[in-house]
């Protein structure tokens, strides 16, 4: 299947990355080139075959329901590109 | 002294012919002289190093050793380490001081090592050359027009140059084995699973594992003892009984079967390499092992499979870096959704950018089924392809990379024959089996690799391999001119 300017337009924009149009020309035909090379997985027949995401025969440890985390805001928040009286600042959503 | 063993330069600072401060000045000032050439370095801080240098002489002073107390390494610049610039080459952690460590960074500070800088690498550990980073590409010390391969390339430039006693790296797809192979070392990628990923910046989650780099096998050993263990902080971590990854390197190899996969010495695989791994397996077969051909038919398949799996789980990794608590935030935006699209174009390299893409891509609704569980159902074909080679032999051997270092610049600008690249390593990740490279000799001056993979867990007997080969040959203690 073949990719067009706005699925590459779409994708970006569902990624969150913004694309000028000559940066989504010059990467549709990159990804282009990538798809195809993904589109060999199609030849083969998987049905039946269970999906694999980890080698070993694992399952998710549990434990106590307790605090663990130590309260470092101040420290996170020094890393922060803006910060006000411990809050984290981002443009104005609801008016 | 630059070019001794990890347990060579121990017994030096136990036997007070050498201080860790004055060992680590012998590195800083290799650095000082070769790294702005080389660029293996992203972030230096003498103050820091040498003052972890001086409390390491105090605990040998005092006898309080571990074996690589006093000992000065690399981390590859995607391990978080409190109060050091950690940038995983990125413009979007270009500023970015970690307020932790990661597990890796811990072992090491617990046993006493001295962290001598953070090590260029492709930007978020998406590539084969190095030349991703937004920190600028790292030269080959073998041939400084040709890349040192790829995404651990700062790693493997100063375990080359020496600039370091040893380095760790991250083994997504190859990114150990790769460099390794392409810059003349030995480095290894342990079982998924064996090294906590905890404060490792993620790339593709089911896949990422740390790994030693260094000059030798044993060297590696001894780190692997470091790096590995149970760790809770990483939910993939394995409860296991600690190991001595030393404990079998001087068992002999009489008997061993090693399985040679015919995928891996067929069409793509330069003729050079291919008879400088077919010398390296004959020295085997003087050692006693003997060879099996064996089949892994779904090799070709690896790399599409990697490249759903590893962009998809990259796309929703790389998702944290919104420009609201740390990472790059754009100067100018109109409203929050337009403050993360220009951030995280602007903090983003092309390469990670595409992946993203593709990542979103495939996750996308209605394309979930075709791509990423299709992927995950080969990936387990993948896994059973080793299973039943693993029936037949002890290990599987082969070429780590299919040519040698290639130019700088000949493949940045195709994307598919870069990925070609990681045609013998990705397999390994995609089975979370361990997998090693070892120097094996040169092909128009220029190192090969010899690929060595293990069945789950099989750490301490690939060690055991390859430093019995490393006992009769000296590939391993070759440096590039004009670096000694």
């Amino acid at each position: 299947m073949s990719l067009t300017i706005n699925d590459v337009k779409r994708i970006a924009h569902l990624a969150r990355i913004e694309v000028s149009e000559t940066e989504a020309q010059a990467t549709l035909v990159k990804l282009t080139g990538i798809l195809g090379l993904i589109e060999e997985m199609q030849a083969i027949d998987t049905k039946g075959i269970v999906p694999m995401s980890h080698s070993q025969d694992v399952v998710q440890r549990l434990r106590a329901d307790v605090v663990t985390a130590v309260n470092q805001r101040e420290a996170f928040q020094k890393i922060a590109p803006a910060v006000e009286d411990g809050l984290y600042l981002v443009p104005k959503v609801i008016e | 002294m630059i070019n001794a063993s990890l347990k060579e330069m121990a017994a030096a600072l136990s036997a007070k012919k050498i201080s860790s401060v004055e060992l680590t000045q012998l590195f800083l000032a290799r650095i000082k002289s070769l790294n702005p050439d080389l660029n293996a370095y992203i972030t230096l801080d003498e103050a820091r190093t040498l003052a972890q240098a001086k409390l390491a002489d105090v605990r040998i002073a005092k006898g309080d050793v571990a074996p690589v107390t006093g000992i000065p390494f690399a981390q590859k610049d995607i391990f978080c380490a409190k109060d050091w610039r950690t940038t995983c080459g990125s413009r979007m952690l270009e500023n970015f001081i970690a307020p932790y460590d990661a597990h890796v960074i811990n072992q090491f500070d617990h046993a006493g090592a001295v962290n001598l800088g953070k090590t260029n690498m492709d930007e978020f550990a998406m590539g084969s050359s190095n030349e991703t980073s937004y920190f600028g590409k790292v030269k080959n010390p073998w041939d400084t027009t040709r890349v040192p391969g790829g995404s651990s390339g700062g790693s493997a430039a100063a375990i080359a140059a020496r600039l370091c006693a040893a380095a760790t790296g991250t083994d997504t797809g190859g990114s150990i084995r790769q460099p390794a192979s392409l810059c003349g070392f030995t480095g290894l990628k342990p079982t998924y699973g064996v090294v906590s990923r905890y404060g490792m910046i993620a790339f593709a989650s089911s896949l990422d594992q740390a790994g030693p780099m260094a000059k030798s096998a044993e060297d590696c050993a001894v780190m692997l003892n470091v790096m590995a263990g149970f760790d809770e902080r990483d939910s993939t971590s394995l409860q296991r009984d600690k190991e001595d990854y030393t404990r079998d390197l001087n068992k002999p190899l009489a008997g061993l079967k090693i399985g040679l996969p015919k995928e891996y010495f067929a069409e793509g695989l330069s003729a050079e390499v291919a008879t400088v791994v077919q010398e390296a397996i004959a020295h085997y077969r003087k050692l006693g092992a003997e060879t099996v051909d064996i089949s892994l038919p779904n090799t070709q398949l690896s790399i599409p499979v990697y490249y759903v799996i590893a962009p998809a789980e990259a796309s929703s990794n790389l998702s944290r870096y919104d420009g609201v608590r740390y990472g790059h935030r754009a100067a100018e935006y109109t409203d929050l959704l337009d403050m993360y699209c220009k951030s995280r174009a602007e903090g983003f390299g092309a390469e990670v950018k595409r992946r993203i893409l593709i990542g979103t891509y495939v996750l996308s609704a209605g394309y979930y089924d075709a791509y990423y569980l299709k992927a995950q159902q080969i990936r387990r074909l993948i896994a059973q392809d080793f299973e039943e080679a693993f029936k037949h032999c002890d290990i599987i051997m082969g070429p780590s990379a299919p040519g040698t270092a290639f130019k700088i610049g000949e493949k940045a600008d195709d994307p598919v024959s870069m990925y070609l690249q990681d045609i013998y390593t990705i397999a390994v990740n995609l089975a979370g089996l361990p997998g090693m490279s070892i120097p094996a000799g040169f092909a128009n001056k220029l190192p090969v690799g010899l690929q060595i993979i293990g069945n789950y867990f099989d750490e301490a007997r690939m060690l055991n391999v390859a430093h019995a080969y490393q006992q009769q040959t000296d590939w391993h203690k070759q440096m590039p001119e004009g670096m000694e």
